[in-house]
């Protein structure tokens, strides 16, 4: 039974159309995310949800009420901005003692309320600061419970890490995360960042031009890919142009090189198809594993702290793959040739 | 600093200007700040002899006789009815045109900005108040005799086609209100210039997140907008009062002497049309001095009790 | 939403008219001169009075004089300001601001007892005397603007990057201010030179105290006299008005840097200046 519906929801500004046909259906309590690049209409569909935009067609319900024409300050949703939103003129503790006032609660409730909201934090020191005198990421906290305060029915988090530092980037999405779990209100995150959906969420909603591309666990999303363009926006991936060789053996050629694929291919003898393989598949160690090979002349290797990605070229085709880092473990020289194993499984064809 | 002041220049401003590195220290660097202090000289001068001096010299005046010794009597002088009264006048007129004008301007820059009017609609606004913040004085009097003076088209238009003649119901132009109706063409649109971009400064996202936390429009407005927008306001409005305070011309070109406001009584009285006690003068200008400041020190205060919040 | 679109319809169409209707009306009224009939007597009139032209004149002139006083006291004072001595930027920012705050009936009392027949500097006994004092009251009147716009200008610039790039390259001091933050000061000198202009042009205070043929007193004395001059001088005076805050927007959005500022900033000297 979903308790976030939203049926066939598009969105349209004179010509131009954001969002088309959208459907999802959020269960209780889980957490889900929308990732998308800029301009895919993952921003419209929360501020939707919300109730900042109309629809132009379709519906949205929360549990099992209709509210595609409710006002914002009906819906009870909690909303984290981006850019904290805090109110300047209120201190810690007004500002999440807000959502409360303008419900007119009691003195006592809102009290013990903020007090919970801010020990769940742990900023419970600093309830009487001004948002000026705080970290951005104490402010988005404070943001998070002041959203949180008044007992919503879903959370919406309108990319609430991108304006901050990397560590503390990290460090609050496990906190959020570990808020939801704890509360388990049911929660969309709109995020640009693969890595943020990735580790945070139940599932993932891959969106792309103002549709849903993809919907699954970030399991699914980052092993099987449904389309090119999930492929290549979740996770590092090398995509690789090949020949078919013969579509029911399932045998491609990369350059003279032979590889023989798991499955059959609806394409026929002498088409290019795209195949996609993760950096991290395969290995060039000796007594590596896999039941296919590769082999390639090294073009670059690049030092990234706790891996090495080096590019080989094969054919026409340029690989890169990704190893850890070992004190014992020297990069493969520029130039040389080496051997890529990984397993056929590894490789996915992609349809567009 | 001042009301002026702080309206002119936003706190990130001063900040980066005094985080300026200083100079390489050195050995050289006594020289170099000596030489530094005579690149002022000519500003200091003329601040001085132009500005500070003059000030100071009334001041000072105010409490000596024509004789120059010592003297409350000026100060005194001051709490008789004429000049009590003058300066109440003064006050009044100042508030209730700084009063309409900060009202007025308020609506019209919400509505320029959040009415959600064609963006051209705001560039005109903004354009013609420029100029009508300038367009003070006497061609402002001259404007308003012409439009509702007792031959003024408006005034003979609404008495041909309604039968109604504003001044048998007790409009005036040359009275108090005529006078605070003249001054909002000048002030209205000093509050929207100054104004519009604090309302600028209103971020979406704060409506947002009081409008998902289930707040109407009336209480974004009483709990976060208006507070948040409280300094600028206020700023604004003593800008006004002084603005309107010190407002001759305009005064003059309509009522002539008749209406005394204290800088119609100081003119009277340097013109000599009043018997002329100089040191009396002092003390007038003193007591105009006097007003400026206290509206100064009264905003800072008044600022720092609605600015906890700001850095 | 559509309420309040509504009510800010409202709202602008009542200032609009506000704003519009003395205009016109005294456009209007200016055009009534002869009897039963539409006419632009009452400018032939304006125009045909010598002292109409002179006064004009002479306040051109003053406020002219007047702009080249505070240029050459602001711009280098701003500029020295920024580059040396940035901790006393609030000092020199609160004196060029206190000619908004202190009436100017009080500083032209001030200039006439100071610089009074007994005084040890009796400026205001000969009449070059009494004109030195009127255009140094203009431009003490003018300084909150031309500081104003001269700073923002300097903002935008970033002079202190400007004359060390210029230092690094050889050039010296004056080379660095007469062909390198001139040039780039210009449309921010410009547009604090016309609102001087618009400000002193029609001033009456300063004028009619220290007994000068400015155009304020003139327009006062017409005002006595006459019933539809006032009008068309009123008509006139804001024309030049206009003419003087189209000429600053021009001229201010003309330059790289200027144009960058809000649409309607360069009317608004007193505006903050965008933090973002």
């Amino acid at each position: 039974m979903s308790f976030l519906t939203i049926a066939k929801a598009s969105k349209s500004y004179g010509a131009t159309t954001v969002v088309r046909d959208f459907d999802l259906a959020v269960g209780k309590g889980e957490f889900i995310s929308f990732l998308g690049p800029s301009g895919c209409g993952k921003t419209t569909v929360l501020r939707m949800i919300a109730g900042f935009e109309t629809p132009s067609a379709g519906h949205i319900s929360i549990d099992s009420r209709d509210v595609t024409l409710t006002a914002p300050n009906r819906r009870r949703i909690g909303m984290v901005f981006q850019a904290y939103a805090l109110f300047p003129n209120m201190t810690v503790a007004e500002n999440v003692a807000f959502g409360l006032k303008v419900a007119g609660a009691d003195r006592a409730t809102i009290e013990a309320r903020v007090k919970d909201m801010l020990a769940l934090i742990h900023l419970e020191h600093l309830a009487e600061r001004y948002p000026y005198q705080m970290s951005g990421g104490q402010q988005q906290r404070v943001a998070l419970a002041r959203a949180l305060a008044p007992k919503p029915q879903v959370l919406l988090l309108d990319e609430p890490l991108s304006a901050l530092d990397a560590k503390i980037r990290v460090s609050l999405r496990e906190e959020i995360r570990a808020i939801q779990k704890q509360l388990g209100i049911t929660t969309v995150f709109v995020t640009h960042d693969q890595e943020e959906a990735l580790s945070i969420s139940d599932r993932i909603v891959v969106m792309n031009g103002g549709r849903a591309d993809q919907i699954g666990t970030p399991f699914e999303i980052y092993n099987r890919p449904a389309t090119r363009f999930v492929a290549s926006f979740v996770g590092t991936l090398n995509l690789i142009d090949v020949t078919v060789a013969d579509p029911a053996a399932g045998t491609v050629k990369i350059g003279e090189q032979i590889v023989t694929l798991k499955e059959v291919l609806a394409a026929s003898s002498g088409e290019t198809v795209t195949l996609a393989l993760r950096p991290e598949s395969g290995s060039i160690l000796d007594g590596a594993r896999g039941d296919t090979a590769l082999t390639g002349e090294v073009v670059s290797s690049n030092f990234l702290g706790s891996v090495v990605r080096t590019r080989m070229r094969v054919g026409e085709s340029l690989i890169s793959f990704d190893m850890f880092n070992s004190p014992g473990f020297a990069p493969p020289a520029l130039g040389e040739r080496v051997t890529l194993r990984f397993s056929a499984a590894d490789l996915l064809v992609l349809r567009d | 600093m001042t009301v002026a002041d702080d309206l002119l220049n936003p706190p990130s401003q001063g900040g980066s200007a005094r985080s300026a590195p200083a100079g390489l220290p050195g050995a050289k660097a006594p020289r170099r700040a000596n030489w530094a202090w005579l690149g002022l000289l000519p500003f200091a001068l003329f601040a001085a002899f132009f500005l500070i001096l003059p000030i100071v010299y009334l001041v000072t005046g105010a409490f000596q006789t024509p004789e120059g010794t010592f003297t409350f009597d000026n100060l005194i002088a001051l709490t008789g009815p004429a000049i009590l009264g003058s300066y109440w006048l003064s006050i009044k007129l100042s508030l209730v045109s700084a009063l309409l004008g900060a009202a007025a301007g308020l609506l019209l820059s919400w509505a320029l900005v959040l009415g959600g009017l064609p963006r051209w609609v705001r560039g005109a606004f903004i354009t013609f108040s420029g100029v009508a913040s300038n367009f003070a004085g006497i061609p402002l009097a001259f404007a308003f005799i012409a439009t509702i003076g007792r031959l003024g088209i408006v005034t003979v238009l609404v008495r041909e086609l309604f039968g109604f003649n504003i001044y048998g119901a007790g409009f005036n132009l040359f009275s108090f209100w005529g006078l605070a109706l003249t001054y909002l063409y000048f002030q209205l649109p000093l509050m929207v210039l100054i104004i519009t971009p604090a309302l600028d400064g209103l971020k979406t996202e704060w409506r947002e997140a009081a409008e998902s936390l289930g707040a109407s429009h009336a209480q974004y407005w009483r709990m976060v907008a208006l507070p948040v927008l409280s300094p600028s306001i206020l700023g604004c409005f003593l800008l006004l009062f002084a603005n309107a305070f010190g407002t001759l011309a305009t005064v003059y070109a309509l009522t002539g002497s008749q209406f005394d406001v204290v800088p119609i009584m100081l003119f009277a009285q340097i013109r000599g049309n009043v018997l002329y006690n100089p040191n009396l003068g002092y003390a007038l200008a003193l007591g105009m001095i006097l007003i400026a400041g206290l509206s100064n020190v009264l905003y800072l205060v008044l600022r720092s009790r609605a600015e906890r919040w700001r850095a | 939403m559509k309420i309040s679109r509504i009510v800010s319809l409202v709202i602008v169409l009542i200032a609009a008219s506000y704003f519009l209707v003395p205009l016109y009306a005294t456009f209007q009224f200016s055009l009534q001169m002869l009897r039963g009939q539409w006419s632009f007597q009452a400018y032939r009139s304006v125009f045909a009075d010598p002292n109409f032209l002179s006064t004009l004149s002479y306040s051109a002139v003053t406020s002219l004089v007047a702009i080249l006083i505070s240029t050459l006291i602001v711009v280098p004072t701003t500029y020295w300001v920024r580059l040396k001595m940035p901790r006393v930027k609030p000092v020199v920012e609160f004196i060029t601001l206190l000619p908004l705050i202190i009436p100017p009936i009080v500083i032209v009392f001030g200039y006439l007892r100071l610089y009074g027949s007994d005084s040890l500097l009796p400026l205001t006994v000969s009449s070059a005397g009494t004109n030195l004092m009127l255009v140094i009251g203009y431009a003490t009147l003018s300084l909150p603007y031309v500081f104003r716009s001269v700073d923002n200008g300097m903002q935008t610039l970033d002079i202190r990057t400007l004359t060390e790039a210029a230092e690094s390259l050889g050039a010296n001091r004056s080379t660095i201010i007469f062909r390198v933050i001139l040039p780039n000061l210009r449309a921010a000198i410009v547009s604090g030179a016309f609102l001087t202009f618009s400000i002193s042009f029609g001033e009456f205070v300063f004028a009619s105290l220290l007994n000068r043929p400015a155009f304020g007193p003139y327009l006062v004395q017409i005002g006595q006299d006459r019933a539809y001059e006032p009008a068309a001088l009123a008509v006139l005076s804001f024309a030049l008005t206009w003419a003087c805050m189209v000429l600053m927007q021009i001229f201010a959005n003309a330059k790289p840097g200027a144009s960058r500022r809000r649409r309607g900033a360069a009317f608004n000297p007193l505006a903050r200046r965008k933090t973002a």
